[in-house]
């Protein structure tokens, strides 16, 4: 009886490692879902949102200008902040607030990422912070999962004027 | 840690100031530093001969990737690494003095 149970214990014990180092490799490598709070990427994605992340293009480094990242945030690496790439290394970047009368650029250094949140008024995002370590970024946003009537793939950006071509 | 100007590749430096830590820097575009919140300040035990924080300034603390404890190979260095601080890199004034 008690070999039975000693049995029973062990290989349950070792169904939860086997799927445990499974998933934990899943959610490092392959992806994962997040739920989104925080208004600094309206309209694209509300407070609540459920989205799907891949981490496939931050291995492969292929993280393009336009994609919307999870990110570890640079003051606090407990959190993780969405925003969208407005620049990579070498891109010049608007550094000003829409309001300012007099424009800044800045070049995007080597090895580093320039983020912005959709909603320019509410964010606070690398206009505050300056620019973000490429090595940072946890992983690209590709799906949008809830609410259901705004399921699917996600906008573009609603501020083109943001992004500046050399 | 993840270096800030290649993320393809890890480096391997020494802690010497934490967030909120004032250090007098070597060579760097300010001569004290306040080590901000999240961040930190590495250097090379080789001082002008190393990619370091008096080059790239603080590091975010999510860059860090791992903490080396000893050298395995080869044999006839084979230790436990220390955690020292050089006495001449002490910071300034700690934040809570």
């Amino acid at each position: 009886m008690l070999r039975n149970a000693l049995g029973k214990t062990f290989r349950f014990l070792g169904y939860t490692v086997q799927y445990g180092c499974i998933a934990h490799c899943a959610f490092e490598y392959l992806g994962g879902i997040v739920v989104c709070s925080g208004p600094s990427m309206e309209p694209t994605i509300q407070n609540s949102d459920i989205v799907f992340s891949e981490n496939l293009s931050r291995h492969f480094y292929c993280i393009r200008k336009g994609d919307i990242v999870i990110v570890k945030s640079p003051n606090d690496p407990r959190s993780n902040i969405c925003k969208r790439v407005i620049g990579l290394e070498g891109d010049k970047v608007c550094t000003s607030n829409p309001s300012d009368f007099l424009k800044s650029h800045s070049y995007v250094p080597k090895g580093h990422v320039w983020l912005e949140g959709d909603n320019l008024r509410n964010s606070t995002d690398s206009r505050c912070y300056g620019p973000v370590p490429y090595g940072l970024i946890r992983g690209r946003i590709c799906l949008k999962i809830w609410p259901l009537n705004d399921f699917g793939f996600l906008r573009a950006s609603p501020n083109g004027h943001r992004f500046l071509d050399d | 840690l993840r270096s800030p100007r290649n993320p393809e590749q890890k480096i391997i430096k020494r802690v010497i100031a934490l967030e909120g830590d004032i250090i007098k820097t070597i060579g760097y575009k300010k001569k004290y530093v306040k080590v901000p919140h999240g961040h930190i300040w590495v250097e090379g035990d080789h001082h002008g001969h190393s990619f370091d924080s008096n080059a790239f300034g603080p590091v975010s603390l999510g860059l860090l990737h791992a903490r080396a404890t000893h050298i395995l190979w080869p044999p006839h260095r084979w230790q436990k690494l220390q955690p020292m601080l050089p006495p001449e890199r002490k910071p300034l004034r700690r934040e809570q003095e």
